[in-house]
């Protein structure tokens, strides 16, 4: 007797377990069962699992019987044809679906030369163990599997061509990179998922070598003639986005150049770019601080004794500007509707980005870095052939790493530029690697990629041979240019009157907990205490109670709360930050006093 | 010369004076020795912290930095040693917390002469083993007809102890009072003196019987002798220093326990400060990290200097410094600007995280000398 479980709730027995499971199974190939029921016989449990609810990942295998796949050749030709689909295979009970417990009964042959009689199924192809991403790595059997992940992950950060009618959209945070390539080293999963429609990156010569120690720690080195060229060039796309919004009463905001009676009128130079209607024109260039979209919205806190008071009736300013360090052209203008019916004005912004140093590469295999140098192309190093590389990536990248897909791909890339033709990289059924080699060979260069190259300074020929080739980069979106930042004086906080937060709000670079630390542990408490005095005040502490004045200006003279006018007081130099903390315990109850001595 | 020696024994150390008069070559004039006597001096006066030297903060950083490191590397290593003990971070933050109960109290048991050497090392081992009746039975059977307990014992784990079925029914007699134990070959009965008792109660007395500690030292739950050099001895787990000293195969002047209140208790603070520096170094040196001692026996110190041992913790060290604001800056800020409040508290701002508050100069280092002047009116 076997338990008999569906979805996992007990429903009864079965008298012999094995006969049940093989019997369903042979029911749901022929199609008398739900293709979606699965079942897994547990033997040591003696219990059966059959599960047909949702959220079960499931995945495709062909089926083996008597240790022959059912996908025969005469069905590969058909498919081939087109006669048939592959819901025909499904139908046809050729390929089915297993959930994870069901696989647990399987026995999975990974090529069909492999299959034997305790086979149960094949693979459809082995990639299909991989997610799309992955998938998109070329010989990702030859690399660790932490390098494959790192390299699927930083293909979703590649600046490529996310969709090609971006120039219609108005998507937030968009990069575009200029003349997009199709990789030469491919898998089928660039087929499959019509890569050529967005690629990710450029196929660039790549020279494996050091240049003056400008590539140390995993920055690279790239020919300025290969970014004058176009190389890793490419456009960000930032919309700007205002809303005409009512309030209540009758009152809405208003898109025009504002009036200078506006609450927070900004200065006449910033709304220069307007036109009449208050919004920028296409191809407009701005800079930190000019307007793009003029608004001024009804005042704040309308009580009805304000209506008839003229002071507090006036409109305040709310136009969107550029922020700090922000600049670009105005690319595109949109004026419409939003789904209330009010008018929403979205201005796209654009803004060409040339390589430069800092920014972040990387190839298909985890192997990122940041430009280190750029050299203008006389310098660069160059092979006898006359090639200059494009890029010089650190051999001291590679044995820590083991990325041995790396160096293939360079060969790969060698031979598929020099036969015009794509290279297949499919992870487990790629072209082999001595067939790379030979063909290299016939096309007339060393067999294992290296070359003989000469210094680009003095033109006298290198000791070593270099590995060069061709591979296909990527620029990631990590650029210097949205995150330089750096501050002397700036922007401080209403509250505590320290630095502001962040590069958007020209921040400050908070000295930590820890960091304070280490100043106190060298001793330096005088530049510990200049460092921290950016929130110093002086404040009037009254002599007799030890409270916090202050400096009536007015009169020109003290004045303790507590002891009125006739204290005498003297200015005591403290953190902003602890005067505020005085006062928060004020505000618990808690009177603090202090109590004042005389320095020296 | 001895005028010489005692010159500077107020300058430095008597034990350096020691050790220059038993290392002095035999054949020095005076102007030698005075001139060795000075550069011990120099030396001795440069190797001294400097005043306004943050040697705390110093310490804090030395076995911090590390300590972070040390967060990914303890999973590696746990259960690998002979038997799961609590090391890396985890026993770090329990000996400076100073815990009541730690997570795995051990002790390493010396023993005297011969034993020491690996003589009975076995049955030493299990005679200090607690040992609880069901693991010396093999089978408890519930008689219901006669509303009693038949214990068959285990002969084999029985001799190892060294015990017979007679002690071990002595054991039970003393512990359940309410009922009658007799002997019965090997096997023990045991019966309920007041009869038409229910099954239930048999049960219970079952039940009762089964975990009765019979012999060992209490506490004491897992043993493993250790062959240490040329040395045996008894790794155990749990700890009862105290009864352990007491057994004569044991040497009580080198038996040990990790748990630092119980050494405080049994021994004293000198030893309980030993077993901070001991544990800690021990942790950090097992990640295969190198902290000087130095850093570590100040933290001992600062934990141990109130004459007991206090966490470094809120309601430890912590609680005892004098300024309310360094208080508040730690945990619990409200409690303490409450209860300074109310007893109406004042702060001297004579410490560093206070002048950090205020933005004042902290007073170490460069902070610490002060102008003084007269003012004139």
């Amino acid at each position: 007797m076997t338990d008999l479980y569906l979805n996992s709730k007990f429903v009864g027995t079965v008298p012999e377990g094995k006969d049940f499971v093989s019997k369903i199974i042979d029911d749901r190939r022929k199609g008398n069962v739900s293709g979606n029921l699965n079942l897994s016989f547990n033997k040591d449990l003696d219990e059966i699992h059959v599960e047909i609810g949702k959220g079960r990942v499931r995945r495709p295998l062909i089926i083996v019987k008597n240790g022959k796949s059912l996908f025969t050749d005469d069905l590969s030709k058909q498919l081939e044809k087109g006669e048939i689909k592959w819901s025909d295979l499904v139908k046809q009970g050729v390929i089915e679906y297993l959930d994870t417990l069901e696989e647990e009964n399987a026995f999975v042959a990974f090529f069909e030369e492999d299959i034997t009689h305790k086979h149960t199924h094949l693979e459809v192809n082995p990639i299909d163990m991989f997610g799309l991403c992955t998938s998109l790595v070329p010989f990702a059997n030859f690399s660790p599997g932490a390098r494959v992940s790192m390299g699927s992950k930083n293909q979703k950060q590649a600046i490529g061509m996310y969709i090609a009618n971006y120039a219609l959209r108005m998507d937030m945070d968009v990069n575009i990179l200029h003349s997009p390539q199709v990789p030469i080293v491919q898998t089928i999963m660039a087929d499959v998922s019509k890569f050529d429609k967005h690629p990710l990156g450029q196929n660039i010569v790549v020279a494996v070598m050091s240049y003056k120690g400008y590539n140390m720690e995993d920055a690279i080195i790239i020919n300025k003639g290969s970014i004058d060229r176009g190389f890793g060039r490419s456009t960000y796309y930032r919309p700007a986005i205002a809303e005409e919004l009512r309030y209540s009463g009758g009152l809405t905001d208003e898109i025009c150049v504002p009036d200078k009676e506006v609450k927070g009128y900004k200065s006449e130079r910033d709304y220069r770019l307007l036109d009449e209607e208050g919004i920028i024109h296409p191809e407009a260039n701005v800079a930190e601080g000019d307007v793009i979209i003029g608004k001024t919205s009804p005042p704040r806190f309308l009580s009805s004794m304000d209506e008839y008071n003229l002071a507090t009736n006036v409109r305040r300013e709310s136009s969107v500007d550029l922020k700090h360090g922000e600049e670009g052209v105005v690319d595109f203008v949109l004026v419409t509707e939003n789904g209330e019916g009010n008018k929403l004005v979205q201005v796209r912004l654009r803004d060409q980005r040339i390589p430069e140093i800092g920014d972040k590469f990387t190839s298909r295999f985890g192997q990122k870095g940041v430009i280190g140098l750029i050299v203008p192309s006389t310098d660069m190093p160059f092979s006898t052939a006359g090639i200059v590389p494009d890029l010089i990536f650190s051999s001291h990248g590679i044995p820590s790493r083991m990325t041995i897909s790396h160096l293939i791909e360079l060969i790969g890339g060698k031979v598929g530029a020099l036969s015009g033709r794509y290279i297949d990289g499919t992870t487990f059924l790629s072209e082999k690697e001595y067939d790379l080699r030979d063909e290299l060979n016939s096309l007339g260069f060393r067999e294992d990629g290296t070359e003989t190259f000469y210094d680009g300074m003095n033109g006298t020929q290198m000791e070593a041979k270099i590995f060069v080739g061709n591979m296909y980069y990527l620029k990631l979106k990590h650029m210097v240019a949205n995150k330089i930042h750096s501050r002397a004086r700036g922007p401080i906080q209403l509250l505590t009157r320290q630095p502001t937060e962040g590069r958007a709000k020209e921040g400050g670079l908070r000295l930590g907990e820890m960091e304070k630390d280490t100043f106190i542990a060298h001793g330096a408490s005088l530049l510990l205490k200049e460092r921290f005095d950016s929130d110093k005040t002086l404040i009037p502490v009254c002599e007799e109670c030890g409270h916090m004045g202050f400096h009536h200006a007015l009169r020109d003279n003290y004045v303790c709360p507590v002891c009125e006018s006739a204290a005498q007081m003297s200015d005591v130099e403290m953190s902003y930050a602890f005067k505020l903390m005085l006062d928060e315990f004020k505000s618990l109850g808690v009177i603090p006093k202090l109590a004042l001595e005389n320095k020296y | 010369m001895e005028e010489l020696f005692k010159e500077f024994a107020s300058k430095f150390p008597a034990y350096l004076v020691e050790e220059v008069k038993e290392n002095l070559p035999p054949k020095v004039t005076k102007a030698q020795v005075k001139k060795i006597l000075e550069t011990v001096e120099e030396n001795y006066i440069y190797a001294k912290v400097d005043a306004g030297e943050s040697v705390g903060l110093v310490a804090a950083e030395s076995i911090g930095e590390p300590g972070t490191q040390m967060t990914l590397n303890t999973f590696h290593f746990a259960g690998v040693a002979e038997m799961n003990v609590t090391v890396g971070l985890p026993r770090i933050i329990e000996i400076l917390d100073a815990r009541l109960t730690i997570k795995t109290p051990m002790m390493e048991v010396y023993l005297v002469p011969p034993y020491n050497k690996g003589k009975d090392i076995r049955s030493i081992a299990m005679k200090i083993k607690e040992t609880k009746l069901f693991e010396l039975a093999s089978e408890f059977q519930i008689d219901i007809v006669e509303s009693q307990i038949r214990v068959v014992l285990n002969m084999k784990k029985l001799e190892e102890i060294g015990l017979t079925s007679k002690d071990v029914s002595k054991v039970i007699a003393k512990g359940a009072k309410t009922s009658s134990v007799k002997n019965d070959g090997d096997d023990i009965i045991v019966k309920l003196n007041s009869k038409d008792e229910g099954l239930n109660e048999v049960y219970k007395l079952k039940e009762k019987i089964r975990v009765m500690y019979i012999s060992g030292v209490k506490g004491v739950s897992q043993v493993l002798p250790v062959k240490r050099g040329e040395e045996f001895l008894i790794v155990t787990a749990g700890t009862n220093l105290k009864e352990m000293l007491n057994l004569d195969y044991v040497d009580p002047t080198r038996t040990t326990s990790n748990d630092i209140r119980e050494m405080g208790k049994l021994l004293g603070v000198e030893a309980a400060r030993s077993t901070v520096i001991n544990e800690v170094f021990k942790v950090i040196e097992n990640q295969g990290l190198n902290v000087d001692v130095r850093h570590i026996m100040l933290v001992a110190d600062t934990m141990c200097n109130g004459g007991s041992v206090k966490g470094i913790t809120r309601y430890g060290i912590v609680s005892e410094k004098s300024s309310v604001l360094a208080r508040a800056s730690f945990e619990t800020p409200i409690k303490h600007i409450i209860n300074a409040a109310v007893i109406g508290e004042e702060d001297l701002l004579n410490s560093v995280v206070e002048n950090v508050m205020i933005n004042q100069p902290v007073p170490t280092g460069t902070g610490l000398a002060k102008l003084k002047t007269k003012v004139i009116d």
